[in-house]
């Protein structure tokens, strides 16, 4: 399901309002995801039992919307832009891929919320399929 | 059995209480049928569905969206019993609709942002994590009856 120049131009607009905020996006949308889905609290174990609430998730928030900026900005070769990553989280990381749609759809919602009337239906389908680019980019390694 | 706190109840109550059902079940099959077109395969007698707008405009899609919505509202209404309450709908949508349940799934996603777009301020991470798994017990009742 590749990206046409209408999702590109979709991505790129929606991200355009998100970039600088990766920090407070980032948390919200880590935090988003231990509440709803706790069972992803068990790669962060070394973050204490509450990991939601500890300052380690704006910290890495921020790491992951840098590198999803990554992606934007190299949005014709997300798989080049993210080969270390790949090679991170398959060699040392090894987080079940089936975890990175569980963190694109937190991704979403913190998007929507952000951002209401930018994230339209049109806006959504986009950015969700660039996101499964993301994860697939994310998982070429693994095996 | 799920066990439900009572503050993930009251939360749900809560976000329920100033929900427009139309308008939120309107735009959550919306975003389901534009995000994940697949899902257009059970939608063949609704008319123009040719694209995003039409799918919008469409009433079809409209009325849809309020039935499922009346559904939800049951259920919320007594979430420690959604399995008994959807027994004859899950029977519907395998053995009539012929449903993938994935789509339950989708659908309840696509529910999850509809919300959060319309409740900036109330669909706080705890609140969405009440809802997430409301609507993960609804998908599951609706695939109960599947064979």
């Amino acid at each position: 399901m590749s990206l046409s120049s209408a999702d590109i131009s979709h991505v790129k607009g929606i991200w355009s309002k998100a970039k600088g905020k990766g920090g407070d996006l980032g948390k919200e949308a880590l935090q988003r995801m231990f509440c709803s889905s706790p069972q992803t609290k068990t790669y962060f174990a070394h973050w204490g039992e509450n990991p939601q609430d500890s300052p380690n998730t704006a910290i890495h928030g921020k790491k992951i919307f840098d590198a999803i900026n990554d992606a934007v900005d190299h949005i014709s070769d997300i798989h080049g832009a993210l080969s270390k990553l790949s090679d991170l989280h398959a060699t040392k990381l090894k987080v079940d891929p089936a975890n990175f749609k569980i963190l694109s759809h937190n991704i979403l919602v913190t998007l929507s919320r952000n951002f209401p009337s930018d994230f339209t239906p049109e806006v959504h389908l986009s950015f969700d399929k660039f996101l499964d680019q993301v994860a697939l980019s994310l998982a070429e390694k693994y095996r | 059995m799920v066990h439900w706190e009572d503050t993930e109840l009251s939360a749900i109550a809560s976000t329920w209480g100033h929900v427009n059902q139309e308008e939120i079940g309107h735009e959550a099959l919306v975003r389901l049928l534009v995000v994940y077109p697949w899902t257009l395969r059970y939608f063949k007698k609704f008319g123009n569905l040719a694209n995003a707008a039409a799918i919008a405009g469409n009433a079809s899609v409209r009325q849809h969206g309020k039935t499922v919505m009346g559904a939800v509202d049951q259920a919320i209404h007594d979430l420690a019993h959604v399995d008994q309450t959807y027994s004859a709908l899950s029977k519907l949508h395998s053995d009539t609709l012929h449903v993938d349940p994935h789509n339950f799934k989708l659908l309840g996603n696509c529910i999850e942002i509809t919300l959060a777009n319309h409740f900036p301020g109330e669909i706080t991470p705890c609140v969405q994590g009440a809802w997430h798994k409301a609507l993960e017990v609804i998908a599951s009742a609706l695939s109960k009856r599947y064979h």
